[in-house]
C-alpha cells in the first residue's frame, strides 16, 4: 500500500504472473485488465506512472492503458483511505435503508463522497448495486469483503472492528 | 418442485460431491453418444430461452455460429451481474458451478469452441476466487483441457475479472472489455456470431443459462420442455429484494403468479402491508402497478401482454407508502452514471430526466415536465447502439403512465418535509412542530429568515442526485 507516489516495478514472479495473463488471450493488450488489478493490489492504486509502466510491460501505448484505468470504476487513479467503504444506495438498498447507512458512516467519519479521512483510514463511497439486495442494505471494504443486511449498530462495530485492524 | 440448478444437496460446490450426484455425465453423454449438431438439436427442442435478459432461444443462438473451423470460435460466460435488483447468478457460482462449468464445456462441444471466457463483475472478488478454484478442480478432474474424457474434443477455460461498469453486462461491450479496450459496446451488425471477440466467431451466454444445459442433456429437451410455461419453459432463479419478509434467491417453475412468489415464498409484503409497485426483471424492465402485480404471472410471454419483460427475474417488491418517484429518481441516477456516453440521445437524456425528476423531487415541478419526461425518454427509445438506451427510458416512460397521480401530487400539493428544510437552510423551528410545511409557506420562513427568496436553491438531497 503506498499513500505517496511510487515507482512501479514487479519482481521476477510477479512478472511471471504477467506472462500467465498473456498467455490466457490471443493478444497480450488483453491481459491489460488483469495486470492493472496487479498494481492495485500491490500499490492500492494506479499511478500515471504505473499505467506507463504496465503499456510498456504489454507493448501499449501509455494513452490506451490510461483509457481503460478510467473506464472502470474500480481502479482508484489516487490513494483511498485504508479501508475503502464502498456502501450501495441502489433501489434494493434504498428500500431497506442504504441511505441511512451511508449518511451515518458519512457523518461519523466526516468525510463525503470518494473523500479520504485525515488519519488517512477511511474513505466512502456511493456505490451502484453490487448484486447483493436480497441482504440488503450492504457495503464492500476495498474491493474485497461483502458485509451484509447492516444495521447502524452493526456498521459501527465494523467500523470499530476495521480501525483495530 | 425439482430443482435444477440450486439442488438441496449439502456441499454440491465441491467437483467430488457433484460427480457422485450424477456430475459430468451430461458432458460424458454429449461427447460420447452425440454430435454437435444433434446437442444444438436438444437445446432447440428443450425450449431454453436466455436468463441474462433478453429471452432469446439458447439453441437458435448456437446455431447461428458457423459450422467450419476457419477462424477459432470463443464462448463468452456473462457474470457480469449488474442488473439492479439481480443477484442469482452469484448464487450459482455459490452452490453448483460446477454444474455451469460443465453446461459451458457442452455448449463449446456444440459449436466446436476450443476456448471459453467467463466474465465475471470486479465486485465479485469472492465468487471470482470460488470459480478459479472450481476451473482448476475441473482441470484437475480431465473435464476440461485435452481430449476430454478420452476424447478428441479438447477445450480451455479463463475466468475474466471485470472492474466495475454496468455496461461491460451488454454483449458486445464485454467483448471490447475482453479485449483489454474500454468497454464501449459495438454497433451490430456484424452480430458476435459473424465478427466477435478478437474478430473470432463468438456466443455469448448467461451463467444461469449455462447452467441449464447439462440436465437438458441428461433428461432430453422434452422434458424440460414441459416444466413451467411451455412458451418460456424451465425454471428461473428469482432474486427477490426489497419490501417482502423474506428477500432471497428463489428457484421456482416459469409462469407462477407473482403473488404466489411474494407471498408463499417471501413471506408476504413487509408489515402485512399493500404493494405498490413491483419491478419484475431488475431495474431496466417496465415497472407493474398493484393491479397488475396481483394477476400476472412469471415468464416473459405472460409479462409482455401486460407491456414488461421477465429480464432477469429480480423482482423488487415496494409497498404502500414507497415513494415512486424518488425511486424512478434512483434508477435513472443509476443510468445516467453507467452511461458510456457515445450516443448523444442516451447520454445526454438520461442526464436530462434526471435534471427534471430532481427538479419535481424538490417541489419545483411543472405538470409540463410528466410529458416533458416520456418525450425525452421516447427520444432515447430505439435511437442508441445499444439496450442500455431503452433500459433507462422504460422505467420512467411507464412508471410516469402508470404511477401518474403520484408524479402530479409531488408536483402540485408542493409539501416538503420540515426536516429537509432545516437541513437546507437551517431553520429554527423544531421538527415537531409541523409535520410538513407547503412551498408557499417555506418560501415566507426563507424569506423572514434570510431576506431573499432567491436563497431556494437546490437541496442537498438533490444535490446528491446531481453528481
Ligand atoms: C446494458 C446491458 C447490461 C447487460 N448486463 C448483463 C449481465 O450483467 N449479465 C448477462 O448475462 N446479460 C446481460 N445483458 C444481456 C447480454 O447483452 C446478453 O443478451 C446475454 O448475456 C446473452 O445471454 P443469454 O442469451 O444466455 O441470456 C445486458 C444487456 C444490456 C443491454
Ligand atoms: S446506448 Fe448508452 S450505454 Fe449503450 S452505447 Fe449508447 S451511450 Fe453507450
Ligand atoms: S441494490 Fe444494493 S446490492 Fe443491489
Amino acid at each position: 500500500m503506498s499513500n505517496e507516489n511510487y515507482e512501479p516495478v514487479f519482481d521476477e514472479n510477479e512478472l511471471k504472473t504477467v506472462q500467465y495473463h498473456i498467455s490466457k488471450y490471443p493478444k497480450p493488450m488483453a491481459a491489460v485488465m488483469p495486470v492493472l488489478w496487479m498494481i492495485q493490489n500491490k500499490y492500492g492504486w494506479i499511478s500515471t506512472d504505473a499505467m506507463k509502466y504496465v503499456g510498456d510491460l504489454l507493448g501499449l501505448p501509455h494513452d490506451h492503458v490510461l483509457g481503460v484505468a478510467t473506464f472502470y470504476t474500480m481502479y482508484f487513479k489516487r490513494p483511498m483511505g485504508k479501508h475503502h467503504l464502498q456502501i450501495c444506495t441502489n433501489v434494493s438498498c434504498m428500500l431497506r435503508g442504504g441511505y441511512e447507512i451511508y449518511d451515518h458512516v458519512s457523518g461519523k467519519l466526516g468525510i463525503k463522497n470518494k473523500e479520504v479521512t485525515d488519519d488517512r483510514m477511511f474513505s466512502i463511497e456511493e456505490v451502484e448495486c453490487l448484486g447483493s439486495c436480497g441482504t440488503a442494505p450492504m457495503l464492500q471494504v476495498s474491493n474485497r469483503e461483502y458485509y451484509e443486511n447492516l444495521t447502524i449498530e452493526s456498521v459501527d462495530k465494523l467500523l470499530e472492528d476495521l480501525r483495530n485492524k | 418442485m425439482e430443482k435444477i440448478i440450486l439442488k438441496d444437496i449439502p456441499d454440491l460446490d465441491k467437483i467430488d460431491v457433484y460427480i457422485a450426484n450424477g456430475g459430468y455425465t451430461g458432458l460424458k453423454k454429449a461427447l460420447t453418444g452425440m454430435t454437435p449438431d444433434q446437442v444444438i438439436d436438444e437445446v432447440k427442442k428443450s425450449g431454453l430461452k436466455g436468463r441474462g435478459g433478453a429471452c432469446f432461444s439458447t439453441g437458435m443462438k448456437w446455431s447461428f455460429m458457423p459450422k467450419g473451423n476457419e477462424k477459432p470460435k470463443i464462448l463468452c460466460c456473462n457474470g457480469d451481474e449488474s442488473e439492479p435488483g439481480s443477484f442469482k447468478d452469484r448464487e450459482i457460482f455459490e452452490k453448483n458451478p460446477q454444474q455451469f462449468i460443465e453446461g459451458s464445456l457442452i455448449a463449446a462441444y456444440a459449436m466446436g469452441i476450443g476456448a471459453i471466457y467467463v466474465y465475471i463483475r470486479g465486485e465479485y472478488w469472492k465468487w471470482i476466487n470460488i470459480m478459479e478454484e472450481a476451473v482448476a478442480e475441473a482441470y484437475k478432474k480431465g473435464m476440461i483441457g485435452k481430449n476430454i474424457m478420452g476424447t478428441d474434443f479438447s477445450c480451455e477455460m479463463y475466468v475474466h475479472m471485470g472492474a466495475g461498469a454496468y455496461i461491460c453486462g451488454e454483449e458486445t461491450s464485454l467483448m471490447n472489455s475482453l479485449e483489454g479496450k474500454r468497454g464501449y459496446p459495438r454497433f451490430k451488425p456484424p452480430f458476435p456470431a459473424v465478427n466477435g471477440v478478437w474478430g473470432n466467431p463468438t456466443t455469448i451466454n448467461n451463467i444461469e443459462t449455462l447452467a441449464n444445459v447439462p440436465e437438458i442433456i441428461n433428461k432430453g429437451g422434452e422434458w424440460f420442455s414441459k416444466i413451467g410455461d411451455p412458451r418460456q419453459p424451465g425454471t428461473l432463479l428469482f432474486g427477490v429484494s426489497g419490501d417482502v419478509n423474506k428477500p432471497g434467491v428463489y428457484e421456482l417453475p416459469t409462469g407462477i403468479p407473482l403473488i404466489e412468489l411474494i407471498n408463499d415464498h417471501c413471506g408476504g409484503v413487509i408489515g402485512g402491508k399493500e404493494i405498490k409497485m413491483v419491478i419484475p426483471g431488475g431495474s431496466s424492465m417496465p415497472p407493474l402497478n398493484r393491479e397488475e402485480a396481483l394477476t400476472v404471472r412469471m415468464d416473459n410471454e405472460s409479462l409482455k401482454e401486460i407491456g414488461s419483460y421477465i429480464g432477469t427475474a429480480g423482482v423488487i417488491v415496494m409497498a404502500e407508502g414507497t415513494d415512486v418517484v424518488n425511486v424512478i429518481r434512483r434508477v435513472t441516477k443509476f443510468y445516467y452514471h453507467e452511461s458510456c456516453g457515445q450516443c448523444t440521445p442516451c447520454r445526454e437524456g438520461c442526464g436530462w430526466m434526471l435534471k427534471v425528476l430532481n427538479r419535481i423531487m424538490d417541489g419545483k415541478g411543472r405538470m409540463s415536465d410528466l410529458d416533458l419526461l416520456i418525450s425525452i425518454a421516447e427520444n432515447i427509445e430505439g435511437n442508441t447502439i445499444c439496450a442500455l438506451g431503452d433500459a433507462a427510458a422504460w422505467p420512467v416512460k411507464w412508471a410516469v403512465r402508470k404511477f401518474r397521480k403520484d408524479f402530479e401530487a409531488k408536483i402540485t400539493d408542493k409539501t416538503i418535509e420540515l426536516p429537509v428544510l432545516n437541513k437546507v437552510h437551517g431553520l429554527m423551528k423544531s421538527p415537531d412542530e409541523y409535520d410538513t410545511i407547503t412551498l408557499q409557506s417555506e418560501q415566507e420562513v426563507v424569506k423572514e429568515l434570510m431576506g431573499n427568496v432567491q436563497e431556494l436553491t437546490q437541496s442537498e438531497d438533490v444535490k446528491r442526485f446531481s453528481s
